[in-house]
């Protein structure tokens, strides 16, 4: 590899690895030189190009997860310097001058699965829009004219909402929601509210406020706010999850008069 | 999930991936998807602009399909096929509606419709938008209907599978695939009697794009040295004004430019002092120079050009491929308007627009070529869609709907939409366009592909899928397991990602804004050098765990193999059209070029072999345009207004 230039200004980057979930994990520290408007996916570009610590080891290249790079696809969410978020949009001397060290510490979300090193398996969120039923049951794909009309209010609620990416900050930083427990957790609660609020979705409200009234729904929540100070849409999360506690009041309401 | 018959594979699950699963499942075929990523997370979350479609208001001013469709090819330069665009035109507005059901949150006027912008100079309002992320409101409506489908047992995802190879029977036709699980590294084959490839364009060719990480084109490359045909790969778009960055190339609208913005570079070469010191008369304002009609609003294939040669010439800002795009004098009322596109630019580059000048280059955006594919006319003689009380089209307007045909490869069974197929935007895409492409071909060929499979389960094309024997998957699953192993194996001296630097600073230098032909020969020569060296590979990750490393290692290979497609295209398309601008041939050769450039991969020679397809004007004439000087620009401004992509 091509040793780093004396003269050339550079930093330090800690990164914890880890094989994979069964594995132990460990961190390993790499020398990347200062670059201007350098984002963590470039730094992680250098490193997999010069796989050496700073020990002058040459290790594996270290595995992440990334897409779009413009903080639209939530793919290269991890935790940087102790704070979940994006890493293509974290610029690292912007980074560096805010914790004020000289390194950056990477780690995987720890709230999922990991694959390998900062890479982790979010099917966990997929799966929980299966449950809530984030869609709209549409008769089929034949035209049938437009859909309903919606006031520009309305769409922009609606819009805010429909901007979440799956990226899983707000469970990474959620008290509630563990590894193994069953906690919706609020994007997914946010994401049926979504689908509540829209005139053909609707008509499986029932069907989503059942499922968020059992466990894993949103009496879990804690009220402790945290989720919405991480989202990077901020998406309105802990009113997404009032107005949905309000809904569910309404539906178990509605369900004891019309119980047998 | 146990096997039924027939079943069909979609590989890809951007706009194109997902609308094709959607379709084919409610057709009743139950279809297995492949992504190398979650598919809500597919490249196409990163279109901003919009999606094209005549709509009522737009029809009650004057416009129509019609005019989409002229629009459409003229944009292409003629390049395109006229019936596919006729049909994309008159069915975009049933995809807006449907897009509109499934709930998409599309911006309203106060009366509630949905609202209109104005897009690449049109004189008619017929983008529709949602927010600045169209892409992925669409994206995520149909991922939520893929989810329903799923749900319901008809879809089965394989997400962070990768797609290998294509396996094919004994007559060449396509019957399923070999994938490998990026994660565990397992490596299987798939049984299917339609396979669709949906796996979007090919920008890691050039290194960087603006194109996502995961857009490397090596689904594609992999059916070409299958044996599927290429369709036009010279064609590749690039955008006036990106904003470079250390690991891609990110938008920046035009808008900064329709506002007011400068462009302009240092007069003196590597003048390092602050841009807001250098004084007005040492600043070279080119475009406004070269052109003072239009200065910074030259049309965007000009300005792309222009840009490329200051930097070329050595007057690019520190001696590097960027110039200066300033804002920095506009009124703050100008610079609020702005602002959702300054915060990008601050966003990545950490510098504040409103005080320092951006600094931007041209990017490559779109893969405008791909995989050849074909299609049916419509013909009234055998349309039994159309109701007897309603009038038929005349032939060739459209396509003959659910015919096996469309956008099939010249590999039976094996389909190409979205980004990956080459059929709709001959050579140059209009902006707000590829969206409509990508569902377009999804929601209307679906159909032709779960019709191919019914035909294939039962038996129309030579054994079901299901019948065929375990040997032949086999066989290519060893092809694969062979080639895996190899670059695992590999203790050479070549770095993977040393070679793909290099690949893509020689094509970004040789067969992009402006092509020539000394310049393309050079790139001819560094291209068998990277080939060559590309079989001395050194991996560092040998592990048998989400080895990213040998993936990436693999892709390489096919990046290689395209762009030697690519580039020979480049260079035999003696002329200039759209996109494909060559300095040694400037001008538009119908007589000799009004032809598709067909691609055969040579799989003794290892190299492309091209051959010239005509294309047939069934339904608009060529234009001819004038080449005089001034006229040129005249000529230019309104196609490249009509052609502004975004
Ligand atoms: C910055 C930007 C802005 C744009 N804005 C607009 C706009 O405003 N309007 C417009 O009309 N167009 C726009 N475009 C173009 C448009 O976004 C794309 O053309 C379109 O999204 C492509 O969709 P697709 O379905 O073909 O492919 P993609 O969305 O790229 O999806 C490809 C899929 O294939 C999968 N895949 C690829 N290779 C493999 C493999 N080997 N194995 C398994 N899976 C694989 C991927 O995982 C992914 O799911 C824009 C493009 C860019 C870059
Ligand atoms: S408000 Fe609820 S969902 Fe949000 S972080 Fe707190 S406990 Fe979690
Ligand atoms: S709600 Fe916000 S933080 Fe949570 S997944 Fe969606 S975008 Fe990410
Ligand atoms: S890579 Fe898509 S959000 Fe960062």
């Amino acid at each position: 590899m091509i040793a780093p230039n004396p003269s050339e200004k550079t930093f330090l980057v800690r990164i914890k690895r880890q094989d994979a979930e069964s594995q132990p994990a460990y961190w390993q520290e790499f020398e990347v030189p200062v670059k201007p408007a350098q984002n963590i996916i470039s730094v992680l570009q250098y490193i997999a190009a010069n796989p050496t610590t700073t020990s002058g080891e040459d290790v594996e290249p270290v595995v992440w997860d990334s897409g779009c790079l413009e903080e639209v696809c939530g793919a290269c969410t991890m935790v940087v310097d102790g704070q979940v978020r994006q890493s293509c949009s974290c610029l690292a001397n912007e980074q560096l001058a805010k914790t004020g060290k000289d390194h950056i510490e990477l780690e995987p979300m720890t709230k999922f699965p990991v694959v390998r090193d900062l890479f982790v398996d979010r099917q966990r969120m997929f799966d929980n829009l299966k449950k809530v039923k984030a869609w709209v049951p549409i008769d089929g794909t034949h035209d049938l004219g437009p859909g309903p009309k919606e006031t520009p209010e309305q769409q922009e609620e609606r819009y805010a909402y429909s901007r979440c990416m799956t990226c899983g900050c707000c469970l990474e930083a959620c008290p509630q929601f563990t590894k193994d427990n069953t906690f919706v957790g609020a994007q997914a609660i946010a994401q049926a509210l979504y689908f509540n609020q829209h005139e053909t979705g609707k008509k499986l409200k029932g069907e989503r406020l059942d499922e968020l009234s059992g466990p894993g729904g949103v009496a879990d929540c804690g009220n402790s706010q945290n989720c919405v100070k991480v989202c990077p849409k901020e998406i309105p999360l802990t009113q997404a999850i009032a107005k949905v506690g309000r809904q569910l009041t309404v539906h178990a309401v509605k369900n004891f008069f019309s119980a047998k | 999930m146990p096997e039924t018959h027939p079943r069909v594979i979609v590989v890809g699950g951007g706009l194109a991936g997902l609308a094709a699963c959607v379709r084919i499942a409610e057709a009743g075929t139950p279809v297995d998807l492949f992504s190398m990523v979650p598919v809500k997370r597919s490249h196409s979350v990163c279109a901003q602009g919009g999606i094209n479609a005549c709509n009522d208001v737009a029809r009650q001013q004057g416009y129509s399909e019609w005019q989409h469709m002229d629009e459409t090819l003229i944009g292409g330069d003629f390049l395109n096929h006229q019936p596919p665009v006729y049909e994309m035109a008159h069915f975009a507005p049933k995809i807006i509606n449907l897009l509109d059901r499934m709930g998409v949150p599309f911006n309203r006027t106060s009366e509630g419709m949905r609202d209109l912008r104005l897009f690449g100079g049109s004189l008619f309002k017929r983008t529709h938008f949602a927010g600045a992320s169209t892409g992925q409101q669409l994206l995520y409506a149909l991922d939520e209907q893929t989810r329903r489908y799923e749900a319901q047992g008809k879809v089965n995802k394989y997400e962070f599978w990768e797609f290998l190879w294509p396996v094919t029977d004994e007559e060449g036709r396509c019957k399923g695939i070999i994938a490998q699980d990026m994660r565990t590294m397992e490596m299987k084959a798939f049984r299917a009697d339609a396979v669709v490839m949906a796996s979007g364009g090919n920008g890691l060719i050039y290194g960087k794009s603006t194109m996502s990480v995961i857009c490397n084109g090596a689904a594609a490359a992999r059916c070409y040295q299958a044996g599927a045909d290429l369709g036009n790969p010279e064609m590749i778009q690039v955008h006036p004004t990106a904003i470079p960055g250390e690991d891609k190339c990110r938008l920046m609208s035009e808008s900064a430019r329709g506002e007011g913005g400068r462009v302009w570079v240092p007069r003196q070469q590597n003048d390092d002092r602050h841009p807001l010191d250098i004084p007005e008369e040492e600043r070279n304002y080119f475009l406004e120079e070269k052109y003072p009609g239009y200065g910074n609003l030259v049309p965007r294939d000009i300005a792309t050009r222009e840009i490329f040669w200051v930097c070329q010439e050595g007057y690019g800002v520190g001696g590097e491929n960027q110039v200066y795009l300033d804002i920095t004098h506009l009124p703050q009322a100008t610079k609020n308007k702005l602002a959702a596109i300054l915060e990008i630019y601050e966003k990545f580059t950490g510098d504040d627009p409103r005080e320092v000048p951006m600094k931007i280059f041209p990017a490559v955006h779109y893969t405008m070529g791909g995989l050849y594919t074909t299609y049916a006319p419509y013909d009234p003689e055998t349309d039994t869609i159309t109701p007897a009380s309603a009038p038929k089209r005349e032939p060739n307007q459209g396509m003959a709907f659910g015919d096996p045909k469309n956008m099939m490869t010249n590999v039976s069974g094996l389909y190409a939409f979205g980004e990956s197929n080459y059929a709709y935007h001959g050579a140059t895409r209009l902006g707000a366009n590829a969206l409509l492409s990508c569902i377009f071909d999804g929601l209307f060929n679906g159909l032709s592909v779960a019709n191919h499979a019914q035909q294939s389960g039962a038996g129309a094309h030579g054994t079901p899928a299901a019948e065929l024997p375990q040997s032949l998957y086999d066989k290519f699953l060893k092809q694969e397991q062979d080639k895996l192993a190899k670059i695992t194996a590999s203790t050479g001296s070549q770095d993977p990602y040393t070679i793909h630097r290099e690949l893509g600073v020689e094509m970004t230098a040789a067969a992009t804004v402006v092509k020539e032909e000394g310049r393309m020969l050079q790139a001819r020569e560094k291209l068998a050098e990277l080939r060559e060296r590309y079989t001395d590979l050194k991996i560092s990750d040998t592990g048998h765990y989400t080895n990213q490393n040998v993936s990436f290692a693999r892709a390489l290979g096919d990046m290689l193999v395209y762009a030697d497609a690519l580039l020979e295209a480049s260079l035999a398309r003696k002329e200039s059209r759209g996109s494909h601008y060559r300095s040694d041939y400037p001008e538009r050769m119908d007589e000799e070029f009004h032809n598709t450039s067909r691609v055969a991969f040579n799989a003794e020679s290892g190299r492309p072999d091209i051959t010239w397809e005509p294309i047939p004007s069934p339904l608009v004439p060529l234009r001819a345009r004038t080449y005089g000087k001034t006229d040129v620009v005249e000529d230019k401004k309104t196609q490249e207004q009509e052609a502004a992509a975004s």
